[in-house]
């Protein structure tokens, strides 16, 4: 076994390509249980999270998106400056774990794992990220809604890292709710993001740990949409319980170790409801406007 | 490895690597590469301080700071942490020269079986650099990664609001 720790791109990359099967480690929270308990094991390791390429972010203005590096952690997505580009993947970071946990676990490594229940990953499926990718041979990216084949799987090619992700900075509500037996250091039984576009008049609903891979629920979005008044911020009140209804329509969950299917579809359309209420929310009675 | 990566350098199987623990150097051989940092710091440096329980990054036992940071000793490959600062519950103070929180700790009643007080004792020290004087809220919910079976929490809490209140020069 080899463990080697990359300090730029170029060096991790020319590990990977040199050893295509290697492990590549961020934050650790995923790999070293695994390791921990004998479930896998590895002849070489490439370390990623002291590669400055992978630490920074960026947003360019111009398109107004936001590129994070892989190896930012969660504990940076909570906070500011990068928690005011995206409200959601702040929310939905401070749900990941416990201050321990935070302070190692990445974007990209949520992203790489791929597990239905990543908490990060219905953000990215709501404000429909690109995920970037690079090798020796050269760079491509891929959309997020393509990204994650079923359960932690990927499009990821041997010799291929995970370089970052892109988002858009979107003008309106952002929410993430998750529900899971406690509220720190839970993997969530049932997950769904919300995210308002005012400008371009969509809302987005993704959902996580009811399906093989993070859903979209395109029936929900339209019918919000349609009662939507995107300028006053309100909805016709009549139209959110069958938003709730076509989000837990969307889920394909299953009976596991964790929750029943039964379960997971009910806490979606609890957690679409409460989300859409607050994203437009029902006016003060006997105010004036 | 290949001539490309011959300026990066790895550490193959049996191969020494160093660890910069609590101001010191520790070379470690002989050893798998696999090993989590807790393991190494407590079977082959002899620190056993940091706890091993749950080697999930579940129950916080073995808290550590790597390069400043709160993350669990178990979910840090220690081949890895080459070259990175490591404190452990050793480090924070001086045998017999307890640290504000340490002593803070003891007054309060919030040691009982003292299994989870070194990672909660690192955990508070980190959080009180952070922010010195968190609300009863905030210190719940940053010390929601180190569970302790024993206390019910409330003599924790009042631990860690007695060091803040001592901080700004109020009484304990």
């Amino acid at each position: 076994m080899s463990v080697t720790v990359a300090h730029t791109l170029d060096e991790a990359l020319e590990l990977l390509a040199a050893t295509p099967s290697a492990t590549v480690l961020a934050g650790g929270t995923d790999l070293m249980v695994e390791l921990n308990m004998g479930h896998r094991r590895t002849d070489a390791v490439v370390c990623v999270n002291r590669v400055g390429e992978l630490r920074s972010w960026r947003h360019d203005p111009g398109t107004d998106t936001l590129r994070i590096g892989a190896a930012i952690t969660y504990a940076e997505l909570m906070d500011a400056p990068l928690a005011g580009f995206s409200p959601a993947l702040a929310q939905a970071a401070r749900t990941v774990g416990s201050p321990q946990i935070r302070n190692a676990a990445t974007i990209g490594g949520n992203v790489g794992t791929a597990s239905p229940a990543g908490d990060g990953l219905p953000v990215l499926r709501a404000l429909d990220a690109v995920v970037h990718l690079a090798s020796t041979a050269g760079t491509r990216d891929v959309p997020f809604a393509e990204f994650a084949t079923g359960p932690k799987r990927t499009v990821v090619q041997p010799g291929e890292l995970i370089t970052g992700v892109t988002i858009p900075v979107l003008n309106g509500f952002q929410g993430y709710s998750k529900v899971g037996v406690r509220n720190a250091m839970v993997i969530a039984t049932a997950s769904a993001c919300l995210a308002v576009d005012t400008n371009g008049h969509t809302v987005r609903l993704a959902l996580g740990s009811v399906g093989p891979v993070i859903l979209r629920a395109p029936e929900a979005e339209t019918i919000a949409v349609q009662a939507a008044d995107f300028e006053a911020g309100t909805i016709d009140p009549e139209a959110i319980p069958a938003f709730a209804a076509a989000a837990a329509a969307a889920a394909r969950p299953i009976d596991d170790h964790r929750s029943t299917a039964a379960y997971r579809r009910r806490a979606i359309e609890v957690l679409s409801r409460r989300l859409l209420t607050r994203a437009f929310p029902a006016p003060t009675p006997g105010a004036s406007s | 490895m290949s001539d490309t990566t011959a300026a990066v350098p790895t550490t193959g199987s049996n191969q020494m690597y160093v660890l910069h623990v609590n101001g010191v150097d520790h070379e470690i051989r002989d050893a798998w590469l696999g090993e989590s940092l807790l393991y190494v710091l407590r079977e082959r440096l002899g620190l056993m301080g940091s706890k091993g329980a749950c080697e999930q990054g579940e129950c916080g036992s073995c808290s550590v700071l790597v390069d400043d940071e709160l993350v669990c000793g178990c979910l840090v490959l220690a081949a890895s942490a080459t070259g990175q600062r490591i404190v452990t519950i050793e480090g924070v103070a001086p045998v017999g020269a307890p640290s504000d929180v340490q002593q803070a700790f003891v007054d309060a009643g919030a040691v009982q079986c003292g299994f989870c007080t070194p990672g909660l004792i690192m955990a508070t020290h980190a959080l009180l650099d952070r922010s010195p004087e968190p609300t009863e809220y905030e210190i719940r919910e940053e010390l929601s990664g180190n569970v302790c079976r024993c206390t019910g929490y409330g003599r924790i809490i009042e631990a860690v609001q007695r060091v803040a209140v001592a901080r700004r020069g109020g009484a304990a």
